[in-house]
């Protein structure tokens, strides 16, 4: 109906050509806001590295992340154990995630009877859009008491008399291992579901000629179907690994926020995410301020190298398939 | 001799194939316990805490001894909540809708491709770093936390949902349409406006709903701008309170009145979480379907 009010009012032809004019100012108009976005990135970049200034000119960026002493009333800055805590935490939590996440993708792309798919990817989706101060609450009043009882106290009462990584004490429970408990519990939809889009496109012919050879279901999915989808599982396992790694509230609320490098996995510890929101707000110095932004900008570049990974990995699946 | 093996691995071959798939059906079931229990929990402790003056009244100090105890309410944070997102918005949706726009009705050039490089990086960014650039920005310019600064972080978390929803929206509109309206003599941008925009009109307004969805849950970019604020404020340049950031610093409070209502403003997000998902599910659903 538009179009033919668009077409009547067009008229002659002069009045056509003054709105192909138009073409060229929306155009500009829509490349102007596209590019903005462009803007936000490198304004975050600029910003950052600018802000970071003083830190760098102090210790320098390699000797920032390599020293271990962080002591804002000493003046002293050094990023090792936040990016420590930040990597084991993130480790832990993609140890414990993906095995049963890979399940789920499996589970829902091939098993799952087709009444129950729908509300079950459903379910793992809005899982994954669940705020993450709501998970921290859930650690620190649920999770956390279980812990401390059931897992670290017992464990540190007995191997951890031998081996150093589970040894006590273990105090009120906050810790590296708990704060990864709470990490794989978050990112377990978003490999979950990466995991079933990628199984999903694994074309049906290897499937049919793996079961014309008689093979049974599991030898479908794991000879057929895993291997197809292998690449695409490792990016959705690396895309929850700068979920991980990015992550602030849950880390921050059940880590127990202790710059230190500890062998037991049961100590308090502290993230570079944690690090920053809790002390930007309260900073000593302008030197503290400084190092915490250069801490947010190494924080970027290493989510920025998991994510890359991980598009390349997904994307290139989806090439595969033929674009689907 | 031969048959008999082949039996007998077929036997083997059974076992292990009923064994894996008990396993992985099993696992799913244990995976998902967590998941459920957390929103369990929420609704549970959540729904305790909602009365009416939680919704109508702001923070009252929490007094110790006699008498009866005063609960107060979150009312300042909801405010706060709807204020900073909603400046937010307005900020984000041009950007965001008119970058939409370029990347599917000016697709395949070099621009496009670093514009979409832009938005997957922002998408993945660590929400604590643009909270740094804010603070950097806003607050250490002016030394002073503000509602605005969080409002600017926001912005950064919302364009690229509402970008990539709008570019895959209008790619849905089917080209027949475009070049109907073409056809007729309309320009191009006359076809946009008039044609492909209104066809996915609720498609954007999907992409939008997401992005509030997502920045009302937001806390680390907040905690390093707003800070928070005890009391009721309706000025973008004071301190303010929001939900978010309400739920966090009630849980690290001693007062169990407090943390009840920490899971009250807990449960009030994930409700917005919920129904919002879900409405666009069903909405994209029915158009799919038509």
């Amino acid at each position: 109906m538009a179009l033919t009010d668009a077409f009547s009012r067009s008229g002659g032809l002069r009045l056509r050509q003054r709105l192909q004019h138009g073409d060229l100012i929306f155009w500009l108009v829509a490349l102007f806001f596209a590019l903005l976005v462009v803007a936000l990135l490198a304004i975050i970049v600029a910003v950052t590295w600018d802000g970071s200034d003083e830190a760098r000119d102090t210790f320098g960026i390699i000797g920032f992340i390599t020293s271990t002493e962080w002591n804002p009333v000493a003046g002293e800055f050094g990023a090792a154990p936040a990016i420590y805590g930040t990597v084991v935490s993130s480790m832990i939590a993609l140890a414990l995630a993906a095995p049963p996440a890979i399940m789920i993708g499996v589970f829902l792309s091939d098993l799952c009877p087709d009444r129950l798919r729908a509300p079950l990817s459903l379910m793992v989706e809005l899982l994954a859009a669940i705020p993450s101060v709501v998970y921290g609450m859930w650690g620190v009043f649920v999770l956390i008491p279980f812990y401390r009882t059931f897992i670290a106290s017992p464990l540190s009462e007995t191997v951890g008399e031998y081996i150093p990584l589970f040894a006590g004490p273990v105090a009120v429970g906050r810790g590296l291992l708990v704060a990864g408990m709470i990490l794989a519990i978050m990112i377990l939809p978003t490999i979950a579901a990466v995991s079933r889009d990628v199984l999903t496109v694994v074309p049906t012919h290897q499937k049919e000629a793996m079961l014309a050879l008689g093979a049974t279901r599991w030898e479908v999915i794991r000879h057929a179907q895993l291997p197809y989808a292998r690449a695409g599982i490792v990016g959705g396992m690396m895309l929850g690994l700068g979920r991980a790694l990015g992550e602030t509230m849950a880390a921050l609320m059940v880590i127990g926020n202790m710059p230190r490098i500890e062998a037991s996995l049961f100590q308090p510890a502290t993230t570079a995410a944690a690090q920053i929101a809790s002390q930007l707000p309260t900073t000593e110095s302008d030197l503290h301020a400084s190092s915490l932004i250069l801490m947010a900008l190494v924080l970027f570049l290493i989510t920025l190298v998991a994510n890359s990974i991980a598009r390349l990995l997904v994307w290139n699946v989806s090439r595969q398939s033929g674009g689907r | 001799m031969q048959p008999a093996r082949t039996m007998r691995r077929y036997r083997s071959r059974t076992i292990i194939n009923r064994f894996m798939l008990v396993l992985t059906v099993g696992s799913t079931g244990v995976a998902l316990i967590p998941l459920v229990l957390i929103l369990a929990y929420v609704f549970q402790q959540g729904i305790g805490a909602w009365d009416v003056q939680f919704f109508t009244d702001s923070f009252r100090p929490v007094t110790l001894g006699e008498g009866e105890v005063q609960t107060g309410g979150v009312l300042h944070a909801i405010v706060g909540t709807v204020i900073i997102v909603g400046v937010a918005l307005l900020m984000a949706m041009p950007i965001g809708i008119m970058a939409g726009i370029y990347l599917a009705e000016y697709p395949g050039n070099r621009a496009a491709t670093i514009i979409r490089f832009c938005t997957d990086v922002l998408t993945a960014m660590p929400s604590i770093v643009v909270g740094v650039t804010a603070y950097i920005l806003i607050v250490q310019r002016t030394q002073q936390f503000s509602a605005l600064a969080g409002s600017v972080a926001l912005v950064v978390l919302m364009v690229p949902i509402i970008t990539r929803t709008t570019e895959e929206m209008l790619r849905l509109v089917p080209d027949s349409s475009r070049e109907a309206a073409v056809a007729l003599g309309a320009p191009k941008w006359w076809t946009t406006l008039t044609v492909v925009i209104p066809m996915a009109f609720s498609g954007i307004v999907t992409g939008i709903l997401l992005a509030l969805a997502r920045a009302a849950g937001e806390t680390a970019p907040l905690l390093v701008t707003v800070l928070g604020n005890n009391n009721l404020a309706y000025s973008i340049f004071e301190p303010m309170q929001a939900l978010p950031l309400l739920a966090y610093r009630y849980t690290e409070q001693p007062f169990a009145e407090m943390n009840e209502q920490a899971w009250g403003a807990a449960l009030l997000l994930v409700l917005i979480v919920l129904v919002t998902n879900i409405s666009v599910r069903l909405a994209t659903r029915k158009r799919l379907a038509r």
